[in-house]
């Protein structure tokens, strides 16, 4: 392994926090595997020998588990992973279009990343916010009801070094390292920043109360 | 008449900062795990079995029922794993759920560990939504800091602690054996059942796994009793549930009602189908559902009348789809989901929806044959009900049911060599129907 002693103490005490949550070791890989995102960038063969060593496990049955899961980058990912849904329900209502347009107007395809290292594209499958479609992922953060236009402003403002909020989520849209600290299961204090719940999630108790039901009515 | 909404855990989605323990208490919050813990376990598992609750997680089996399977206490660790991998594509309830009032499913989190005799429990999220993981995790740290979890909670001698844990995006993971093989360390593939959970799950120990919101239902039953809850909903299928509309509706989101509650009042509710358009097909319970028409508009949507209508009722994940849209397109596209998301451990689903893939893009781009339509139904037939999981099998629902319904659009394709809808009309904004590469250089 490659990592500086600096580095490798505080991924160490990282790894012993993670290994404390489980009652068996191994529980400790996905996260331990975010970690290393968060160190890399992506899941490095150095990151790979790291939690190979931590968890008294072989090199390549970490490999195996880090290939099987979509998160986990096995090249130099960019900033921000741009995903936009293109299965059926938000391909349909215009996800496809937007895939389209803002994959040309890149110029990267799926599982690519730009020449300034900012932005790498994806086709998304579902991320469970149907009732927002079209829907674009930013490192992981919700931008709802997306135009081709939304959606390269977007991009554009990133490549820009701007600030970007999301549609539902915290107050900016942090880089891909950052986050993938978070999904590691350390907090990162932004837990109480919020745009908003979002017209579709309130759509049903607007519609409730209408027909005069009252919060906590029995 | 319009059918009644009855939100519950909804309730309180829209009040300044939801998700904080301070709102949640101020609204009743974690009284009925005070409650819980002064009853006898044995109780509580028969009051859930009283009221009827059902998996809302897909399959709809009996919650209380699950909770009894597991064997008598043996002086090990038996868990509760709750999963929260959602991701059956049309399904968004559990997201908005976790986002919004985090502690709900922690306090149910809380109660069923409780009656089952659980010591660790844990959370499984999907690892692509990173705000709903920041509040679960300070929702749980939250709930440490009261009281509500960690040793001796209230006084009662009960001991819990619980992980929120983030997977790293396989869908498979949603399918409980293979989300425990993941929560293991291992690649999520699905496991060979029996043995079952309740026998032999999470480090091969007794184990329960309950979807969110089935285990966020629990604390309202606590509170307000079997009685309350079996009053809503219809003979065999008790109680609330969270509907999600999507796509070609005019007030898409989530809507919280009684189970038995027809698409046809929700769509009345919600604004109806997008202005000067009307239905075409839609899903009931998510993609892995056969896809249903008008024709079902007044189908009670509860898991029996679901089933005798030919589909199931899944996560009720309503999928609208207006008469612009492609069949095809639509059925195409869930079935390279599928391939994509086959964990490849069984040959039939591995191979099966490769070839599936292979034949409906051949039909979809107008290179494909009459005789490929049923090529298409047997290789169905090789799939369903051959493989570990479920994941095939729901890869041949959208096949089955949508050639049984739309087989003149599929022949369309073949006889006009190609797609005879406009995509554009679709899309939810403007644009014209020529490729984007065109338009760049126009």
């Amino acid at each position: 392994m490659t990592y500086d002693e600096t580095t490798l103490v505080s991924l160490t005490e990282d790894a012993a926090a993670i290994i404390a949550r489980y009652p068996v070791k191994r529980s400790a890989l996905l996260p331990m595997l975010h970690l290393v995102q968060s160190v890399d960038g992506f899941v490095s063969p150095d990151g790979i020998q790291f939690c190979a060593e931590q968890l008294e496990l072989t090199a390549a049955e970490v490999s195996a588990v880090a290939t099987f899961y979509t998160q986990y980058k096995r090249r130099p990912n960019g900033e921000y992973q741009v995903g936009v849904c293109t299965n059926t329900l938000c391909a349909v209502m215009g996800g496809d279009r937007i895939w389209d347009e803002l994959s040309e107007h890149v110029g990267v395809g799926h599982d690519e990343t730009t020449e300034d290292g900012k932005i790498t594209l994806e086709r998304l499958e579902c991320n469970a916010a149907c009732d927002y479609a079209p829907v674009m992922m930013v490192n992981w953060e919700f931008f709802d009801n997306q135009t081709p236009e939304s959606a390269k402003q977007v991009v554009d403002d990133l490549r820009a070094g701007k600030d970007v909020a999301p549609s539902r989520g915290p107050a900016k849209v942090c880089s891909f390292t950052q986050v993938s600290r978070v999904l590691a299961g350390f907090e990162d204090g932004r837990a109480d920043e919020d745009q908003g719940a979002g017209t579709a999630t309130l759509a049903g108790l607007e519609a409730a109360k209408g027909q005069g039901w009252t919060e906590g009515a029995k | 008449m319009t059918a009644t909404l009855t939100p519950v855990l909804s309730a309180t989605w829209g009040s300044d900062k939801s998700w904080s323990l301070d709102t949640y208490t101020e609204a009743g919050g974690y009284a009925p795990l005070k409650k819980a813990l002064g009853m006898a376990p044995g109780d509580l598992i028969q009051a859930v079995k009283d009221s009827g609750l059902r998996g809302r997680g897909g399959a709809g089996f009996p919650t209380g029922m699950k909770w009894g399977f597991l064997p008598p206490d043996d002086g090990g660790p038996r868990y509760l794993v709750v999963n929260a991998d959602e991701s059956e594509p049309g399904t968004c309830k559990d997201i908005p759920t976790m986002m919004s009032a985090p502690h709900q499913l922690i306090e149910g989190v809380a109660i069923t560990s409780f009656a089952i005799g659980c010591n660790h429990a844990f959370i499984y999220l999907r690892g692509e939504v990173v705000h709903v993981y920041r509040r679960l995790l300070q929702a749980v740290r939250e709930a440490y800091e009261a009281g509500h979890l960690g040793k001796n909670i209230h006084g009662s001698g009960f001991d819990l602690d619980v992980t929120v844990h983030a997977g790293a995006g396989a869908y498979i993971c949603g399918e409980e054996t293979a989300l425990l093989d993941s929560l293991e360390g291992r690649r999520g593939q699905p496991r060979l059942k029996p043995p079952f959970p309740a026998v032999a799950g999470l480090y091969a120990r007794p184990t329960v796994v309950n979807n969110v919101e089935s285990v966020a239902s629990v604390p309202a039953i606590v509170d307000k009793g079997v009685e309350w809850f079996t009053a809503m909903g219809t003979e065999r299928s008790k109680g609330m549930g969270l509907f999600s509309l999507s796509g070609h509706v005019t007030r898409p989101g989530q809507y919280e009602a009684p189970l038995g509650i027809t698409l046809r009042e929700l769509l009345e509710l919600a604004g109806g189908i997008r202005e000067g358009h009307e239905l075409k097909f839609w899903t009931p319970g998510g993609s892995s559902t056969p896809i249903f028409t008008q024709e079902h508009l007044d189908t009670p949507l509860d898991y029996e009348s679901v089933g005798a209508a030919g589909s199931m009722l899944g996560t009720r994940a309503l999928q609208l789809f207006d008469e612009t849209t492609c069949v095809v397109r639509a059925v195409t596209r869930w079935t390279e989901f599928y391939k994509h998301e086959s964990c490849g451990k069984c040959t039939p689903c591995r191979e099966g929806t490769y070839w599936l893939t292979q034949i409906l893009k051949r039909i979809e781009g107008g290179r494909g044959t009459q005789a490929d339509i049923q090529q298409l139904l047997d290789t169905c037939d090789s799939i369903a009900g051959r493989s570990f999981c479920a994941l095939g099998d729901g890869a041949t629902s959208s096949i089955i049911s949508s050639v049984t319904l739309f087989r003149e659009e599929y022949e369309a394709h073949v006889e006009q060599g190609g797609c005879p809808f406009d995509h554009a009309a679709s899309a939810l904004f403007d644009y014209s129907d020529t490729p984007a590469t065109e338009e760049a250089h126009a």
